[in-house]
């Protein structure tokens, strides 16, 4: 079974868990002796890993025929891919994409982030999927994350092949309501001409079903796994005095980060000996760091700015709590990549990887008393942090993203005998 | 003659409320006092009362003829007393037929006797005494919190003057032995040991209202029959269950009170009688011994203590309790020594069990969201007790020091008398002075 997958990040250059989920999906789907993925994204680096699928840069495939000759191309693109691929691309340009600012391969530039007019990229993405979508012979279409699903659809016009949306995340996760009508109505264009929608939690198939007005046969829910972490052992603990209890990711509304500041007050009232970190930055970092103040706890409260890669592993590990007070959260990886590490976890019932954990500590994001609780709870017993320790970490150990990729087969499976 | 012995066991945690760490030391009230009554009235309506009315009059029909048993622990009475006292006054007049025996077990349906014996021994005593106060009876045979067993706890009982003792036919004990018969201690031979059948048992309690089991519906004609076709010198059918399965768990529209109501017929029909469980002590032979070096329960598949004592948590737990047992009953305080004993309900240790998060199944009836929820409440409520126990005796006192001032005074009488008793008889052989 051929897959086009539409995706907008792939690991090692990431800015979310997109680029986490997108890659420990089809490599637990690689697993599967039939699957061939293709995968499109932006703008690669060519240093991804395509030793399980076949990675294309939207960026090397031209819109608009323009006549290059052979060494040019690989001079230009040959790292990312083989000129005859670039031709056989250009000759299956069926449409007049002039309008669109192309250089002088005819490819689009895209910057691969989030940029400011990134309505304008999704669109270029779009006309782009039509040109692959011209090329190749596919027998599925699956597009990751909203910005891929006019991708999506127009493959699926053009192809006629059954077309999955995978949703991420949606609007009212990121924005705790007041949805960008632009981006909700991308969404909604995506789910009504979607042949069945995945989502990452039942959560977010409520957010679906209710505000997107789905039908919810059409909607199931695949729960995200986590890749194993190569050298889980390395990463260890210094011995210290104080506690060390973290919140790591962006500092924004969608995180709840006043939540956990609020709660590191209503501990540090009562007790000595824990420390707070806020690993991350965002646009409410600097509101945190007022709060803190005000709460008068700076002394034991610490922010670290922005972490990435290794860092991220260490930090967790140091810990001896790890906490993600999401308001909204489709899914949430990371309380699974810190469980990894054997850290004591909690989350709250407002994230989708609640769903499919028993070995965290599950509270209201708005509930200050109950993680403040909580925290007490795992620094204080210790056989309470052992436990969730222990029996956490082989938890985490038996999600697998090949479970995850035979539920999504099963998926295709069923929308393709229709 | 075969003969069916029931048991019915009754118990209800004291339910502690949601207790947050910043109250420890200030708020030293830990229940849930709507939870609690909320739950003994429903279970008071829809059990107690419709099941005792409907045993008092089946005994009546059968002139005394059918017997059942009864264990209810000390923590149940006193919220009986509290919230529902008419079930109390039902228990009475069942006592007063002569048909019913009340068993003894641990005031607090406790652990005590894994972890202090001498807190288990002044736990029975304690609840024999609220029994006898109340029915007029003192039990005669024992049973332990979730018919928890060993030799160990054997040997106890039999030292205490039981002479019965009912436990769970385990197969990790009887092997290929049926629990049909009358066991008999390996070292303490007067102390005779009755197996619960668990198969029979368990088709009331758990198979009774489910659909998808292939005997369904359970008939009393079917089920005598099951009992009445075993081998002749099978004899003895020890069935026992909590008394919800009547009309909590096997609802009343599921039938279980017809069910029983017809049992004493069949019964009849096939020859097969009812008796208590100090009858069958004392009429009745030993076939065999039962060994039990681990302790046994009755408790999921695996029969064993893993509920109570299977993780971390709960042996973290129970460890900070039962090391302070010695200082808390050095104590005349009422309210510190009610909290002990509430605490020590095994229901809390039975929530933090984590093994139904792989075995599949939810965690039986638990007030908490998980395990580790459980865990956090009970240890708040728990450092806020030890506090209260820290005022009261100073750990700077260590053990060592405080073993031999405790001597001292639990044998402050006996020593009075003593040196009573010498003076007296200094007297005598020193003439008075003239």
């Amino acid at each position: 079974m051929k897959a086009l997958m539409f995706g907008w990040e792939f690991p090692p250059h990431i800015l979310g868990g997109l680029g986490t989920a997108s890659y420990g999906l089809t490599k637990g789907m690689a697993l599967q002796p039939d699957m061939q993925i293709t995968f499109v994204i932006p703008k690669p680096h060519g240093d991804e890993d395509q030793s399980f699928l076949k990675i294309v840069g939207a960026c090397n495939v031209p819109i608009v025929w323009k006549d290059v000759s052979w060494e040019h191309v690989d001079y230009r693109i040959g790292r990312q891919m083989h000129p005859d691929e670039f031709f056989h691309y250009r000759n299956n340009i069926r449409y007049d994409f002039r309008r669109i600012g192309t250089n002088e391969l005819g490819c689009v530039d895209f910057s691969g982030r989030y940029p400011n007019n990134l309505l304008e990229e999704i669109s270029n993405y779009e006309a782009v999927a039509s040109v692959i979508a011209h090329a190749g012979n596919y027998d599925i279409i699956h597009s990751h994350d909203w910005l891929t699903y006019p991708a999506g659809i127009f493959a699926k016009q053009i192809t006629g092949k059954p077309l999955i949306i995978h949703v991420h995340a949606t609007d009212f996760d990121r924005s705790r309501g007041n949805v960008n009508p632009e981006v909700y109505y991308i969404e909604k264009r995506g789910m009504d001409a979607a042949d069945h929608i995945i989502t990452v939690s039942n959560l977010t198939r409520n957010i679906v079903i209710e505000k997107y007005h789905q039908h919810p046969a059409k909607v199931t829910t695949v729960h995200n796994a986590v890749s194993p972490l190569e050298g889980a052992d390395e990463f260890t603990k210094t011995k210290r005095k104080d506690k060390i209890v973290t919140f790591l990711g962006r500092i924004t509304m969608q995180k709840g980060p006043e939540y956990f500041v609020e709660a590191a007050h209503r501990v540090l009232e009562k007790t000595q000996g824990v420390r707070f970190v806020m690993a991350g930055s965002g646009d409410m970092m600097n509101q945190m760091i007022h709060l803190a103040a005000k709460r008068n706890i700076a002394d034991k409260f610490h922010f670290t700015g922005f972490l990435r890669g290794r860092q991220v592993h260490e930090m967790l590990a140091e810990s001896d709590v790890y906490i993600m007070p999401s308001v909204s959260e489709p899914f949430g990886i990371s309380p699974l990549e810190a469980m990894q590490v054997g850290t004591p976890t909690i989350v709250s019932k407002q994230s989708g990887c609640a769903e499919i954990l028993n070995n965290a500590i599950k509270i209201d994001y708005w509930d200050i008393d109950a993680m403040a609780d909580a925290i007490y709870s795992i620094v204080k017993y210790p056989a309470m942090y052992k436990n969730l320790r222990e029996q956490g970490r082989d938890e985490v150990n038996r999600i697998t993203w090949e479970a995850a990729g035979l539920r999504v087969r099963a998926i295709y499976d069923k929308v393709m005998s229709y | 003659m075969k003969t069916i012995c029931f048991y019915f066991q009754l118990h209800q945690a004291m339910r502690l409320k949601r207790y947050r760490f910043f109250e420890i030391g200030t708020d030293h009230y830990y229940y849930d006092d709507y939870a609690n009554e909320a739950q003994i009235r429903r279970l008071s309506d829809n059990c107690y009362l419709p099941a005792n009315a409907m045993l008092l009059e089946m005994i009546k029909n059968s002139n005394g003829k059918f017997k059942v048993s009864f264990s209810l622990s000390g923590t149940i009475l006193e919220q009986l007393e509290q919230h529902a006292p008419e079930v109390i006054d039902s228990f009475k007049a069942l006592a007063d037929t002569g048909s019913v025996e009340f068993l003894a077990e641990t005031y607090a349906h406790s652990l005590a006797s894994v972890y202090d014996e001498t807190e288990f021994r002044l736990q029975v005593k304690k609840h024999s005494n609220k029994i006898e106060t109340l029915f007029g009876v003192k039990p005669a045979v024992f049973r332990n919190t979730g018919l928890i067993y060993s030799d160990e706890i054997g040997q106890t009982i039999n030292q205490m003057g039981y002479n019965g003792v009912i436990t769970e036919g385990a197969k990790q004990v009887l092997g290929w032995k049926s629990p049909n018969y009358l066991y008999a201690h390996p070292y303490c031979p007067k102390l005779k040991i009755m197996p619960r059948n668990t198969k029979l048992s368990d088709d009331i309690n758990f198979r009774f209202s489910d659909w998808s089991w292939d005997q369904f519906p359970l008939t009393a004609d079917k089920y005598i029959n099951w009992i009445a076709k075993t081998p002749d010198d099978e004899q003895l059918f020890t069935i026992a269950m909590g008394y919800d399965a009547l009309g909590e768990i096997n609802r009343r529209e599921s039938g279980i009170f017809e069910f029983f109501k017809a049992l004493p017929y069949q019964a009849m029909l096939n020859k097969i009688a009812f008796a208590t469980p100090s009858q069958v002590v004392t009429e009745r032979k030993t076939t065999d011994v039962m060994l039990s070096h681990e302790p046994i329960s009755w408790v999921d598949d695996e029969k064993d203590l893993s509920a109570w004592t299977g993780n971390d948590l709960q042996n973290e737990a129970l460890q900070k309790l039962y090391a302070e047992s010695e200082r808390v009953r050095l104590s005349k305080d009422r309210a510190l020594l009610y909290d002990w004993l509430n605490l020590q309900n095994s229901d809390h240790f039975f929530y933090m069990c984590t093994k139904h998060f792989t075995s599949g199944k939810s965690a039986h009836h638990s007030p908490y969201d998980s395990p580790y929820e459980a865990f956090m409440n009970y240890m708040n409520v728990l450092s806020d007790f030890l506090q209260r126990v820290e005022e009261q005796f100073p750990s700077n006192i260590d053990n060592d020091e405080l073993n031999p001032l405790l001597e001292t005074i639990n044998n402050q009488e006996k020593k009075i008398v003593m040196l009573e008793k010498q003076i007296k008889k200094l007297k005598k052989l020193t003439p008075p002075a003239s």
